[in-house]
């Protein structure tokens, strides 16, 4: 016998649409550009010229500004987002950019040292509140938790660090950075982890689990198993190149990892049905909440 | 104390006809696939034992939106009658109402879109380009309800400044009114029936209620 119910007319969770690669890029760009502006300034003591990260650094945040300035319905009426600072994460977002590209000129052009702290100090802000921008977002249930919050962090520092990283074949002194970078990359496994027990803790759609189950094999070997090895052994062994190739395989997999959560992983809440009415004498029955994998409780 | 205004819908006197999702397309000439109102069509239960329910939803006007809080603009507004509201002129079409509301209310259209392809005449005469590229909802048809304020009527009683849904529904099951007025149609319906609100556990305090039991059908 078939169970449950005829689906008609979007009543289960569906996969949004409004949020395409444009919406994605700016959290892989920006993400990745925040993180790397804090990376940068945690490397300031290394005495490296520091000026290519930082500028890249900017142009990652600049380019997801950019991008989601793309997709955006009425671009000329862009600067309107800056009116609503005090609920809207989208908003703070938005204010900290020019900050960001204010310390961040000082720091590329003067390489003034406190303005590279400020910049990566705001760099960091920038990530957290893209994962607050997702976690507010409380209609995609794969966003509104704060693993999530935990997540983007996790993953652009990662990111940040992975890059920096990229340039260890041309500043070998960057090569002690593989160490933090590893210590990155395990974290982020041990927060993605947490965050997939949390999805199957208070439940979540079928399809968010079914496209964050696709992705976890390639993410966890290639972007953490493979990636650390390769960070640690090229660190240990002096050879720049392998701990480019683990930076490499960490910041590839951080910027599918948001494709994936922002344009793969994330279905709509959908409709519950708690209780199916009485008609007649017919009594009122049990409901139910289709396309909805229930939560297997704390 | 502010009045407000809720819907409440019978689950026991639905019938499906989609009436309601009709009177709302004609009442605020949204393009074809944009709903602002539908009705679900849910099938429960195992063979022999299988139930029918139909849900017409809609955007909740919750008290505590979650697409007012995320709005960078304050294009999206809540008045003081609860009612959840989108200047079409702020808003920059971010799509972050979108992402945030968990009853799937909110619509954005980038392109003209009509029924046969080449606009009819009632599609020319009624299209708003100011709705292109920008976050579309139930508005619980404002205009009706504001107009109450100028003759002295009472949304929910009487058909004219009350929503067109739930003026159309054939079989009675949607009621419209002031929820904080003990006496309003609609608060004694509540009082006396069994009810839940979709999503509540999200903290929205949604402004819709469906009726499961209690009362008379």
């Amino acid at each position: 016998m078939r169970a449950q119910r005829e689906i008609v007319d979007r009543v289960p969770p569906r996969r949004q649409m409004d949020w395409d690669i444009r919406g994605a890029l700016n959290f892989i760009f920006g993400g990745a550009g925040g993180g790397l502006l804090a990376a940068t300034a945690c490397a300031q003591p290394l005495g490296v010229d520091l000026r290519a990260p930082v500028a890249l650094g900017l142009a990652l945040v600049g380019a997801g500004l950019f991008s989601v300035w793309l997709k955006i319905g009425r671009p000329w009426r862009a600067l309107w987002v800056f009116r609503r600072p005090s609920t809207s994460w989208m908003t703070r977002e938005a204010l900290l950019a020019p900050p960001i590209f204010l310390s961040g000129a000082l720091a590329f052009f003067w390489q003034s040292a406190p303005a590279l702290y400020v910049a990566g100090l705001l760099g960091l802000a920038f990530v957290y509140a893209q994962g607050r921008i997702l976690k507010a977002n409380i209609g995609i249930p794969a966003w509104r938790r704060w693993s999530c919050v935990a997540l983007i962090v996790a993953t652009g520092l990662t990111e940040g660090f992975g890059i920096l990283c990229l340039a260890a074949p041309v500043w070998p002194s960057l090569l002690s950075l593989a160490y933090p970078l590893a210590a990155l990359v395990a974290v982020r496994f041990l927060v993605w982890r947490y965050y997939r027990g949390d999805l199957r803790r208070t439940g979540a759609p079928d399809g968010t689990l079914r496209s964050l189950d696709e992705f976890e094999f390639r993410f966890v070997l290639i972007g953490h198993a493979s990636a650390a090895v390769l960070a640690i052994a090229g660190a240990y062994a002096s050879l720049p190149a392998l701990v480019a190739a683990g930076a490499g395989l960490a910041v590839l997999a951080g910027a599918l990892f948001k494709y994936t959560l922002v344009c793969r992983a994330a279905f709509t809440q959908g409709f519950a049905l708690p209780r199916t009415p009485s008609r007649g004498r017919g009594a009122p029955g049990v409901g139910v909440q289709p396309g909805w994998r229930q939560g297997q409780g704390r | 104390m502010n009045k407000r205004y809720a819907m409440a819908i019978d689950l026991r006197r639905c019938v499906g006809c989609q009436t309601c999702t009709a009177a709302c397309k004609s009442a605020n000439a949204t393009p074809p696939g944009v709903q602002w109102r539908r009705v679900l069509d849910l099938e429960t239960g195992e063979f022999p034992d299988v139930r029918r329910t139909f849900m017409p939803v809609a955007c909740m006007h919750c008290a505590n939106p979650p697409c007012m809080h995320v709005c960078p603009t304050t294009a999206t507004k809540q008045r003081e009658d609860g009612l959840v509201t989108i200047d079409y002129d702020i808003c920059i079409g971010c799509a972050n109402c979108v992402m945030a509301c968990p009853y799937d209310a909110r619509s954005i259209e980038h392109l003209p879109h009509y029924a046969y392809g080449e606009p009819m005449k009632s599609e020319t005469a009624r299209f708003d380009a100011g709705r292109l590229g920008v976050a579309t909802k139930c508005t619980f048809c404002k205009e009706r309800i504001d107009q109450a304020a100028i003759t002295g009527q009472i949304p929910g009683v009487d058909p004219e400044v009350t929503p067109a849904c739930v003026n159309s529904c054939i079989s009675g099951a949607m009621h419209f009114g002031d929820v904080n007025d003990a006496n309003s149609n609609i608060s004694r319906l509540l009082a006396d029936t069994e009810s839940f609100r979709m999503h509540e556990e999200l903290g929205t305090d949604p402004s819709v209620y469906y009726i499961w039991d209690g009362g008379d059908q």
